[in-house]
């Protein structure tokens, strides 16, 4: 009887609860015990060839963050990670803005195009990968045989195995980071579609009077989307931005399956792979990753930070 | 007056209109063949004897008696018979992409709709826990998930990677159906507490019908996720070939010199296909539901 004393709110606090409990019972199990624990691995010694009998009460210690942080591969690794985020971020999203803009109004075939931009980023990564690099291939590759035949080089360029190329302007020896600037075209390539995809959403629901308005005013195009659509725009933007900066940050898959890492392109997460795989320490791959997430954390505190700063100014 | 002003308007845009037109179109036309092209070289080059490839890389077309099959029987056929075995690796890929969704929905579903409605302890905490878990790099998910599993010996089993992409997607998945539930009008839901139905009643006879669009859309996101995902596929099954997924064994292959270059485009294809075929039947459902919310701005 004490049961039907329950006021609605208490029961549905219950239902709620139990609905969610699977939930939380498989992100607990699956990524947040993980997490702790690969925290605590961090400090402690494990080697790959242990881990059938890994104990999680082993004694602790500071040698792999000894290690880690004084070599020096860390942070060249963390360096070209912020290189490649930075670089592949401002690329995906600029591109994702200017598509969207492009198919903002309605044509013949607007449909299609829209679907066909969205493509790279459904496609699956194994097989978009497998293709840039058979295009970039500097044997046999479509984009190196249209360079040689078409625009006059006088070599293949090795995209994704060059380190660094020297390109001759004015005299001045220019090094370029062939490599690293490659993947940052493919990210750019693949991710712009996310871009695409949400910030035509936002340019969807825009009301028309704003733009009217600086019509009838004078306003020029470009004026318009400087002063009217950008300005309303940019929460949206800020949004991607900061979703497109931790994915990349924390991507492996697209610098493994491209590069390897080679060539300048060791990025944080394909150097724990490495660590892990090659070196076989799990201890110091751990220290890696819990270094690397720290320095998210507080690239993402700065810019929250920065974000509201802005706001309250506004 | 007005007339006036409106006629200078005209004229004073009217010559960089037609420019603005003219490079709207070019561009349109730059980021379609930016799209597209790779996709195009990917079918072509996997239709191609390797010869053919070699004797003219530049080639963008494949001649009548050039054209072959014979790449996607070599990709096809089993590993006894010679070829590389992916129907296995396809059959792979459909069980833990099919079985992540199946589970997935089966668990984000009421989660979903207790974050969407139901005044629960620790209800506000849940979208910080969500958002935390994907600042963490997946690697480091993936060394202690690396050695629980061996431990308990779910490693190089499907089922360990189905666990895995189902507790991977799920928060997504969440967060696409919450926003749909709220965009079901509570006052329904009133109606059928009404009329005696209990929370788990309402959300299986008014909120689930309701919500169908979404709920197809979300589990298509999540079949995406899982059928392209590549590095927990590489940690847990590298040393077990019969349980590759199409993905792993892609990649695995790509590193094989002896294996022709127009046979791993058959396998990329057979990779792409089934993807891209599923993302034109559903392009609206998908983008729907993806985006819902996200125009509130």
């Amino acid at each position: 009887m004490a049961r039907r004393r329950l006021t609605l709110t208490q029961r549905d606090a219950r239902t709620g609860l139990a609905l969610i409990s699977p939930t939380l019972f498989i992100v607990l199990a699956a990524v947040v015990i993980p997490l702790l624990w690969s925290v605590l691995i961090s400090f402690q010694h494990l080697k790959l060839i242990q881990i059938g009998t890994a104990d999680p009460f082993s004694p602790l210690t500071l040698d792999n963050f000894a290690r880690v942080v004084g070599s020096g591969a860390l942070w060249a690794s963390l360096g070209t990670t912020i290189v490649y985020t930075v670089g592949s971020v401002i690329v995906s999203v600029g591109l994702g803005l200017l598509a969207a803009m492009l198919v903002r109004k309605p044509f013949r075939g607007r449909t299609l195009v829209r679907a066909a931009f969205l493509l790279p980023y459904v496609a699956p990564i194994v097989a978009v990968t497998f293709v840039w690099r058979m295009m970039l291939n500097p044997e046999f590759g479509i984009v190196n045989e249209f360079g040689q035949g078409i625009l006059g080089w006088s070599e293949p360029i090795p995209f994704l195995s060059q380190a660094t190329a020297h390109w001759n302007l004015l005299g001045a020896d220019i090094p370029v980071p062939t490599a690293l600037l490659t993947v940052i075209a493919f990210e750019g390539w693949r991710y712009f579609p996310f871009a695409f995809l949400f910030i035509m959403a936002r340019l969807e629901a825009l009301s028309a009077e704003p733009e009217e308005a600086a019509l009838v005013d004078g306003a020029g195009p470009f004026q318009t989307f400087r002063y009217i659509i950008l300005p309303q725009l940019l929460p949206v933007i800020g949004v991607l931005a900061l979703l497109r900066t931790i994915w990349t940050f924390n991507d492996f898959d697209d610098i493994f399956l491209l590069t390897g890492g080679a060539a300048g392109t060791q990025v944080a997460s394909v150097r724990i792979y490495e660590l892990l795989t090659v070196q076989r320490n799990v201890g110091a791959a751990s220290a890696q990753s819990v270094v690397m997430a720290l320095l998210l954390i507080a690239m993402i505190t700065v810019y929250w930070v920065a974000l509201r700063r802005r706001g309250e100014k506004v | 007056m007005n007339t006036s002003r409106r006629r200078t308007v005209i004229t004073r845009n009217g010559a960089p209109a037609l420019t603005l037109k003219a490079v709207r179109w070019i561009l349109i036309a730059a980021f379609l063949l930016a799209v597209l092209f790779p996709f195009y070289y990917m079918f072509l080059l996997s239709v191609k004897p390797i010869e053919s490839l070699l004797r003219d890389p530049g080639s963008l077309i494949v001649s009548a008696q050039d054209f072959t099959l014979k790449t996607y029987a070599a990709v096809l056929s089993p590993t006894a018979d010679g070829g590389q075995g992916f129907t296995t690796l396809l059959q792979n890929s459909a069980i833990v992409a099919l079985s992540s969704v199946v589970i997935a929905l089966i668990v984000a579903i009421p989660g979903a709709y207790a974050v969407a409605r139901l005044p629960f302890f620790g209800r506000r905490q849940i979208n910080t826990l969500f958002v935390a878990t994907y600042l963490f790099p997946a690697i480091v998910v993936a060394i202690p998930l690396f050695v629980l599993f061996t431990r308990i010996g779910l490693r190089g089993s499907l089922l360990g990677l189905i666990l895995v992409y189902t507790a991977q997607t799920v928060p997504v998945a969440i967060y696409m159906l919450r926003n749909y539930f709220d965009t079901v009008p509570v006052s329904i839901e009133e109606a059928g507490l009404m009329d005696g139905l209990s929370r788990i009643g309402i959300l299986w006879r008014i909120t689930l019908p309701l919500s169908l669009p979404s709920i197809v859309a979300t589990g298509l996101f999540v079949f995406m996720i899982a059928w392209n995902e590549f590095l927990f596929a590489l940690l847990f099954l590298i040393d077990k070939r019969e349980s590759w997924t199409v993905s792993l064994g892609l990649s695995r292959l790509a590193g094989n010199i002896e294996v022709p270059t127009t046979v791993l485009m058959a396998g990329s294809v057979v990779l792409t296909l089934p993807i891209i075929v599923l993302f034109f039947l559903t392009e609206r459902l998908l983008t729907g539901g993806l985006t819902a919310g996200a125009d509130k701005g």
